[in-house]
């Protein structure tokens, strides 16, 4: 891992309407390093699918820079490739079809065959080999999301982009996709910025996660150290002696926090946000709980508030 | 089942048919009632009057005058008298020149107005007012400027489909799904191949949608259109054999104009079948 290969330097986004405009989110700072994997967790409306939206250069910021290995982005780039929630697959192509479509993007000089051979690999890398000449209207939710990963990564992106990818499937697909997902993202050392509402699918995938306080106004408020070893699996995942305490932390802010964290915490500096370590002496709030305690008897963020 | 389905409403349809007919026989029959008259005076008033036949042509009438259609479409005795054959081909190239032109016309205007909120807005009071005209009006307008009654007949035709090709395309264009347009974005495809590799599949449905309300309307107007211009066509047929009082032969236009019409239809639907895509 190298220094800042992510830098989200003070950005906003305002919408200007009749009463003035609408800050969402601003003075906004984040940086990630190369081969990371990120999740972003908030409610609603705080911002998280524009940041992820100004970082894929499918928006811009109002105020503020976004830097991606050392260059200041504009506009989209095939350095950064994104995972749709809905999928966005072209449904008049096939699954080949649609991650050619992405091969032939990126290298315009390659030949059909070249395509085709680069295309089918990153099929076979999401476990779609069989179903190349399927239409997405053939397939199911979970393959279609993997065609959906198949063409972000066909295209070899700097980093992935992904919005809440797995929201729309059912829990048991769901887990096989993140097994799928982490495992081609540390097979390949993938950088990766995700978003989503569901606090165990981030302890399980995350290296760090970003809390995000509820919008308008919406800030930054927490980075966590996800403590889990690399090598964790999704079976034991639970017994790890820090998993209920890193648990307890995300939701205890998501479910009391979020909201009460600007007034709580008036001297916030955005550009300097606290890291946690859940379990390490002297850094964390959540240090003391133990790993065999009920939930209930870790509230960290209620004894702050 | 499968057959059954297929196979009941077919006999409900022909055993329909066979109903019009024998009624239209009926209906249409000689009655005995006849007077006598001098045969200078039953000359001059014809079958109906002397043999009871009635001034409606029956079924047989049709369907042998018909026949001898079929047997001679492509026939050539001058300026009024020339096969069906023939005029339906010169209606049906009118239709596809007007037709074709309003395609060059509408599918890249709708684009641009489907693709540009500016322009949308711009030309949407032109739109507006110039769509509900009907297309006859413009005919007076038309032989004055172009000269030409043929052409006259032609831009009619232009007119008139132009305007469902172009809305409809417009309206396909703008309700592209943005996601679709982000994958393109995201894949720094350039406008012009975005443009033809994720706008044109995506609203292809909608266009041909548009182009087959276009070549329907078009299929009405050229009847009307070349009752007026005269000269050729099966409209012109059709206004001919009412000045002759060949009631037989206007049946027969009308009978093929449907089937001209449904044709036409049948082609764009397979072309609308081929562009969709299941979500």
């Amino acid at each position: 891992m190298s220094g800042k290969f992510v830098s989200i330097e003070g950005i906003a986004k305002r919408y200007s309407s009749a009463g003035g405009a609408t800050t969402i989110f601003e003075n906004l700072w984040l940086s990630m390093a190369r081969g990371e994997f990120a999740c972003v967790i908030g409610h609603s409306g705080c911002g998280k699918t524009t940041v992820l939206n100004i970082l894929a250069g499918l928006d811009e910021a109002s105020e503020g820079a976004v830097i991606v290995d050392g260059q200041a982005i504009s506009g989209t780039s095939l350095d950064r490739a994104v995972i749709f929630q809905s999928h966005a697959l072209l449904p008049w192509r096939t699954v080949l079809g649609n991650v050619s479509y992405a091969v032939s993007s990126k290298w315009r000089s390659w030949d059909r065959a070249r395509v085709r051979a680069h295309a089918q690999s990153f099929i076979d890398l999401v476990g779609l080999t069989g179903s190349e000449h399927k239409r997405p209207s053939e397939l199911s939710g979970c393959m279609k999301q993997r065609v959906g990963i198949a063409r972000a990564l066909s295209i070899t992106p700097k980093m992935m982009l992904m919005d809440e990818p797995f929201s729309a499937l059912d829990a048991l697909t769901r887990g096989t996709l993140q097994d799928e997902v982490r495992r081609i993202c540390l097979e390949t050392g993938q950088t990766a910025f995700m978003i989503t509402h569901d606090v165990d699918e981030a302890i399980y995938l995350a290296d760090k996660i970003f809390l995000m306080t509820n919008g308008p106004g919406a800030v930054l408020a927490e980075i966590v150290e996800n403590p889990l070893p690399r090598d964790r699996g999704r079976t034991d995942l639970h017994r790890h002696p820090l998993y209920y305490a890193l648990r307890n932390h995300i939701v205890d802010f998501l479910v009391t926090r979020s909201k009460t964290f600007a007034v709580g915490t008036p001297d916030h500096d955005p550009r300097n946000v606290p890291i946690v370590h859940i379990g390490k002496p002297g850094l964390a709030i959540a240090s003391d709980a133990k790993p065999e305690a009920p939930r209930e008897t870790s509230r960290p963020g209620q004894a702050r508030a | 089942m499968n057959f059954s389905l297929r196979f009941r409403p077919a006999v409900v349809s022909i055993a329909l048919f066979a109903a019009f007919l024998g009624v239209w026989h009926l209906a249409t029959r000689s009655t005995a009632t006849t007077t006598t008259m001098s045969p200078e005076y039953a000359k001059l008033m014809g079958l109906t009057a002397t043999q009871g036949k009635s001034a409606m042509p029956g079924p047989l009438d049709v369907g042998a005058k018909l026949w001898e259609h079929l047997k001679q479409p492509f026939y050539d005795k001058g300026p009024n008298d020339k096969g069906l054959g023939i005029q339906l081909g010169y209606s049906i190239g009118r239709v596809g020149l007007g037709y074709l032109l309003a395609v060059i016309v509408a599918i890249p205007l709708g684009f641009l107005i489907g693709m540009s909120p500016l322009i949308s807005k711009a030309l949407d009071p032109f739109i507006q007012v110039l769509k509900p005209i009907s297309p006859l009006a413009w005919m007076p307008l038309a032989l004055y400027t172009i000269k030409d009654s043929s052409i006259s007949a032609i831009f009619v035709i232009f007119i008139c489909s132009v305007w469902p090709m172009l809305l409809n395309t417009a309206f396909g264009v703008a309700a592209v799904r943005k996601e679709w347009i982000n994958v393109a974005r995201t894949l720094e495809v350039g406008t012009i191949r975005r443009a033809f590799t994720v706008i044109l599949p995506a609203a292809a449905p909608t266009i041909l949608t548009g182009m087959r309300i276009s070549i329907g309307i078009a299929w009405l107007v050229i009847v009307a259109a070349e009752m007026l211009v005269g000269g050729t066509g099966i409209g012109y047929f059709v206004w001919n054999e009412w000045n002759n009082l060949s009631i037989t032969n206007v049946i027969i236009a009308i009978l093929l104009i449907g089937i001209v019409g449904m044709l036409l239809d049948q082609i764009l639907a397979r072309f609308t079948r081929l562009v969709t895509f299941p979500e």
